[in-house]
């Protein structure tokens, strides 16, 4: 219980001073706006209206949470179902995402056990980082466009070409974590390298591997909705951000940056609980 | 030398091959241009180039970059001095981390209009978390017998964070620099795409690829390509200089990457 709280009391203070903040922006920020819709108003009843605003320049807390509940719970046909914009986006990252799984560890494989692959081809992916990913975007949906590809894939390829580089970091990383003792207890056993590869190093990998995985997954999310932001589209988060920012409706904007966020902890999540069930069959240990 | 002959003949070897595949198929301009095109698309548009440049990252991302990051280094070091309010910052602080936070580019030009001010807001907010968390992480990596052995000097807590915590924490400030530059770029490039005024490398990128100018495009990428690793190699480069007494830069002439 003390252990609890010590670590939780913290947290609460601090979101509490958070929420403390909002507020008063809000206040400062919307009472200009209230003022000029209703001249003459006792300031009481002022604040009030700032916080009620439908267009906000800063909206409230509740102003948020009550948009994004009310996208949540509507019939998921309808055009503003904040399930169903999400559930477009989290299909192109899931998707996404399984490409740079698979390559990933493929390419991780073939530089752990390729020497020439090493030299070659692991300074490229490290230097392929400080291009900003996201700058391609448009140009990739584009010409995916052009070759006939539209709806999922060329945003998938977005999603993918980002979580791609962490997977394979923290594979490479992860296939040679065993150490020189290790490595030459293998040997005494006369162990082939298909048995030093099965039995020490995948398994050793698994530890290094899920932290990249939590990168991977929210780069994923991130990727998928950018990806949706060039090309017109018209659904998906991305789409219902640059919609939104098109006709000033702020609440939607906020509601769907806050449906996005929740997507990519969702993201996280099933990355920690891809890691729970593989130490819960290892008999917990990773 | 000999360690960039290899990534060297590898990237001539793929440069060569996409030159070859395009020029034997007719690979149609809208869905690959050559490199010798994007080549010449780089030549030809200098002055355009360079207007992008000096909109995107000389006034919309460096000081986005500067502030994001000096902010979360500041209130990295408030943070730092109230376990209290390190206990209940980093979990927050860590949190951002899993959230799309180049999704707030909208209400940044909301908020700060059409021209750089929002885009280096959006860099800003981007670069201030990743700061923040390695280095209130880098003020706590001295173990136990260094503080020990200050305190037996009986220093106080601002010696100690002079002479052993802030550079213990200089490896975790440069890892977030490091970091913090790619994230910058891609808040500045992104947020164009939410508006701008006509110029900049993100309103290049979306307005060409939409008319089909892909070598155009093409350069424009290599342009934040050599931008972004430019950055990224400096800041390696500082961090060699500055941080030289750590043992990965003193034993090992091969990887200087990590």
């Amino acid at each position: 219980m003390g252990e609890a709280l010590r670590r939780t009391l913290p947290v609460i203070v601090v979101v509490f001073g958070l929420l403390v903040v909002w507020y008063g922006a809000a206040i400062v920020a919307d009472l200009p706006a209230a003022q000029a819709a209703a001249p003459g108003t006792a300031p009481a009843a002022l604040v009030g209206a700032a916080l009620a605003l439908e267009r906000p320049l800063v909206p409230a807390p509740h102003q948020v949470a009550a948009a994004l509940v009310g996208g949540i719970f509507q019939p998921i046909t309808s055009p503003h179902s904040l399930v169903y914009h999400a559930a477009v986006t989290a299909s192109s990252a899931i998707v996404g995402f399984a490409i740079a799984f698979v390559l990933g560890i493929a390419l991780a494989i073939g530089i752990v056990n390729v020497r020439i692959f090493d030299r070659s081809i692991m300074p490229w992916i490290i230097a392929s980082q400080t291009v900003p990913a996201l700058a391609v975007a448009p140009m990739v949906v584009v010409v995916l466009g052009n070759a006939g590809l539209t709806g999922l894939l060329p945003k998938a390829l977005i999603a993918a070409w980002l979580s791609f580089f962490p997977i394979v970091t923290s594979m490479v990383a992860g296939l040679r974590s065993p150490e020189r003792l290790q490595l030459d207890l293998l040997r005494t056993y006369c162990a082939g390298s298909w048995d030093v590869f099965a039995r020490l190093r995948w398994p050793a990998s698994m530890a290094f591997l899920f932290p990249g995985m939590k990168i991977a997954a929210t780069l994923a999310v991130v990727g998928a909705i950018v990806a949706e932001l060039p090309t017109g589209a018209q659904a998906g988060l991305g789409a219902r951000l640059l919609g939104a920012s098109y006709y000033g409706q702020t609440l939607q904007l906020w509601a769907a940056l806050a449906m996005a966020s929740l997507l990519a902890v969702a993201a996280v999540a099933a990355a920690d609980l891809a890691r729970a069930v593989l130490v819960q069959a290892r008999g917990g240990r990773l | 030398m000999r360690t960039a002959a290899a990534p060297l003949a590898f990237g001539l070897i793929v440069l060569a091959l996409w030159q070859t595949l395009c020029m034997a198929f007719h690979v149609p301009k809208i869905l690959l241009p050559a490199p010798s095109a994007i080549a010449a698309a780089f030549g030809q548009n200098i002055p355009m180039l360079g207007a992008d440049f000096v909109q995107t990252v000389l006034r919309s991302m460096l000081p986005g970059f500067a502030i994001g990051s000096a902010a979360g280094f500041l209130v990295a070091l408030m943070v730092d001095a109230s376990p209290f309010l390190r206990r209940g910052v980093m979990p927050v602080a860590s949190l951002t981390g899993a959230l799309p936070i180049v999704g707030i580019a909208p209400i940044m030009v909301m908020w700060f209009g059409f021209d750089w001010q929002s885009k280096a807001a959006v860099a800003a907010v981007m670069t201030f978390f990743p700061m923040l968390v390695n280095t209130v992480a880098g003020l706590e990596a001295p173990g136990a017998m260094e503080r020990d052995l200050l305190r037996s000097y009986t220093a106080s807590g601002r010696q100690t964070l002079e002479k052993l915590r802030l550079p213990a924490a200089l490896p975790f400030i440069f890892n977030a620099l490091k970091l913090n530059t790619t994230l910058a770029l891609i808040g500045a490039i992104v947020a164009e795409f939410f508006g701008t005024p006509i110029v900049g490398m993100g309103f290049r990128i979306s307005t060409e690829a939409s008319r089909l100018d892909l070598d155009v495009v093409w350069a424009e990428v290599l342009l934040a390509a050599i931008t972004g690793s430019a950055l990224f190699f400096g800041i390696a480069r500082l961090e060699r200089t500055v941080t030289f007494w750590r043992p990965a830069f003193q034993f090992s002439t091969e990887k200087d990457m990590h």
